[in-house]
């Protein structure tokens, strides 16, 4: 899927405008949706499967922050608690009032983006660490609200158990069945997310990250965009969580705390701020880590010591590697794996003719 | 001040008694002129003298203290930036400001914001009416890329470009918008010969072919004199003088503003 752009010509604008410009890239594309939707199924089992729909539930939710944080230049760290949001909206509307999850996920999607708006409202006027610091308030706030809110979380443990979505009179009970359903709407993410970031709307975020002034005198209403940004990012949060609740047959606040704000964090940082491709390699990337951690820690760690430490060493040294390489992609490549693949990528762009 | 050269008839934007101050400083002080439809219209001054402010109160960032701003007959002195830019004021600023992340075609793109519409959802789908806006933008910007000869850089991002390419592409993002006034906070400025020619030739066609009016800042006064209609000088936030090129260059004030300027310095 590299893109080689040698003897092919563009003849219209609309041809040049369109997402994948080249035939090689479109190939690709039509390559990697069979693998993910014929071949995968087919070929790993459940377990597999159950990894690749965490990460697809990963995407939705990093393409979402990326949007507010790479794109848009505003901050959040309080996007779990938008998730959780999102979460608890489908688990009520399920339980209480048997809605299916094609108005689930979109509601929970809308509850989580109009909270999101309300929390992006002071940016108009904060910048930077001030507006870290509000969404981080926006964090506890939303998770003790739920917490202590019977009718929202379902009573004293603060969980609603989900009941498995249906498609077509046929429930998706394990992690295969489960796996179209989360893939579809990871897609559907992400195409939509291309789409706004080569529009109107996802110029008018960019303009504000790079020159808010020069934005605003050029007619763009930035109070309104930032607004926007924050609702989009929310929403996308918000499926996020739904999906996340689908997949686990629960919705617990639990999952949705602070730690998993900073994961989200670091997926858009280490991907590529500002790049989708990106946050899919981020998610990709912090979703494997741990189990690629215990994977090497479980077949070499119990050489040096024995299985009742070897649990509690895991936990700790997962944080140590995820903050030694936040800090190596800060410094080092700061435009993180969208940038290398970009490298990479250029390097075979006119390939074979260079020059 | 009664000269009608060049103007296509009516006052385009009428500046009545306008001031502002920040803090102790008052930047600008009772500034009245009025800019003709169609017209070049130049500001110049000394150093500090309050020409930005006044242009930053015309396209909105500020809203004068006192006095006025009308444009086309409507006041704008209290409307917001994105307003006035709707309203076909575009403008470019002193110190470039352009999206240093976009690349030359996305930034003409932005320009054009204020006159698309398309909302989140038809974004996201692309479908339909959001994918023939983008296309018709399009075709309209890179008619500018065209005539700024910006055709081999229209893929580059803007951060990337020398500074005189930014200097043009800052005018592309202002024309794209297709203003019927057009502002220019020096737009020569810090060019070599060569490039402020061709900076030249582009406000003249502009002026010219389109008919657009003008009203610029300029430090170069072969320039000012050349290409402008009439001129208002400003000095420690007055106007001090108007009138054509050659009024203000036999204008006693001026010459004094100027020279006096250093003088100013030496006592404050
Ligand atoms: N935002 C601001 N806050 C405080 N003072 C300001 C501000 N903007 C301008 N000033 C002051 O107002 C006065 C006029 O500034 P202005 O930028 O309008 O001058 P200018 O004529 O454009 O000068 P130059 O030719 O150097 O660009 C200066 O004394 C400047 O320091
Ligand atoms: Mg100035």
């Amino acid at each position: 899927m590299f893109h080689r752009e040698s003897g092919y010509f563009k003849t219209t604008y609309q041809a040049d405008m369109g997402l994948y410009p080249l035939p090689v890239a479109r190939y690709a594309m039509v390559a990697i949706g069979a693998v993910l939707f014929i071949l995968c199924p087919l070929l790993l089992d459940g377990y597999y499967l159950s990894i690749i729909n965490l990460v697809a539930i990963a995407v939705v939710g990093a393409v979402g922050l990326n949007i507010l944080v790479g794109f848009t230049g505003q901050i959040s760290i309080g996007h779990a608690a938008f998730m959780s949001v999102g979460a608890y909206t489908a688990a009520n509307l399920a339980t209480k009032l048997d809605l299916p999850f094609w108005l689930t996920v979109p509601a929970g999607g809308a509850m989580a983006a109009l909270i999101g708006i309300l929390v992006g409202i002071p940016s108009l006027r904060i910048k930077g660490l001030y507006l870290a610091i509000a969404t981080l308030a926006a964090q506890f706030i939303i998770e003790w609200i739920i917490n202590h809110t019977p009718s929202i979380s379902g009573g004293v443990a603060a969980s609603i158990e989900m009941p498995r979505p249906v498609f077509f009179g046929k429930e998706l009970a394990n992690q295969a069945e489960l796996y179209y359903f989360l893939m579809v709407i990871a897609v559907i993410a992400v195409v939509g997310a291309l789409n706004l970031m080569r529009s109107r709307i996802g110029r008018s975020f960019i303009a504000i990250r790079d020159q808010e002034i020069a934005a605003e005198i050029i007619g763009i209403n930035v109070f309104k965009t930032k607004l926007i940004a924050f609702g989009v990012s929310s929403f996308y949060a918000g499926v996020c969580g739904v999906m996340y609740t689908y997949y686990l047959g629960i919705a617990n606040y639990e999952n949705f705390q602070l730690i998993t704000s900073v994961d989200y964090l670091a997926m858009v940082i280490i991907g590529g701020l500002g790049s989708i491709l990106g946050s899919i390699f981020g998610a990709i990337f912090i979703t494997m880590l741990p189990i690629v951690i215990r994977l090497l820690m479980e077949s070499f760690g119990s050489i040096f010591i024995d299985d009742a430490a070897l649990a509690q060493v895991i936990a700790q040294f997962r944080l140590i590697v995820f903050g030694g390489l936040i800090i190596l992609f800060l410094v080092v490549e700061p435009d993180g794996l969208a940038k290398l693949w970009q490298n990479i990528r250029n390097y075979f762009r006119f390939w074979p003719f260079s020059y | 001040m009664n000269d009608t050269a060049g103007s296509g008839g009516g006052v385009k934007l009428k500046i009545q008694g306008a001031a502002k101050n920040f803090g102790g400083v008052r930047a600008v002080s009772n500034v009245s002129a009025d800019v003709q439809e169609g017209e070049i219209f130049a500001i110049i001054g000394p150093n500090g003298a309050g020409k930005t402010t006044l242009l930053n109160m015309i396209s909105g960032f500020y809203h004068p203290d006192e006095g006025s701003i009308h444009f086309e007959g409507h006041d704008i002195s209290t409307t917001g930036p994105s307003e006035i830019a709707a309203l076909g004021i575009a403008r470019t600023f002193q110190n470039i400001a352009l999206f240093r992340g976009m690349t030359v075609l996305d930034n003409l793109m932005m320009g054009r914001h204020v006159l698309m519409k398309s909302g989140v959802l038809s974004s996201f789908l692309y479908w339909g009416p959001a994918r023939r806006e983008e296309v018709a933008h399009r075709e309209k910007v890179e008619q500018i890329i065209e005539f700024l000869k910006l055709t081999d850089l229209r893929k580059t991002p803007s951060g990337a470009l020398a500074y005189g390419l930014q200097k043009r592409v800052e005018l592309g993002r202002a024309l794209a918008a297709e203003p019927s006034l057009l502002l220019l906070d020096e737009p020569m400025a810090g060019m070599n010969q060569e490039e402020k020619e061709d900076m030249v030739r582009y406000v003249l066609d502009v002026n010219q072919e389109w008919g657009t009016t003008i009203a610029l800042i300029e430090h170069d006064m072969g320039v000012v004199m050349d290409i402008s209609d009439h001129v208002m000088v400003m000095d420690m936030g007055e106007k001090i003088s108007q009138g054509t090129p050659d009024e203000v260059r036999a204008d006693h004030r001026v010459i004094e503003a100027y020279l006096g300027s250093t003088d100013h310095k030496e006592v404050a």
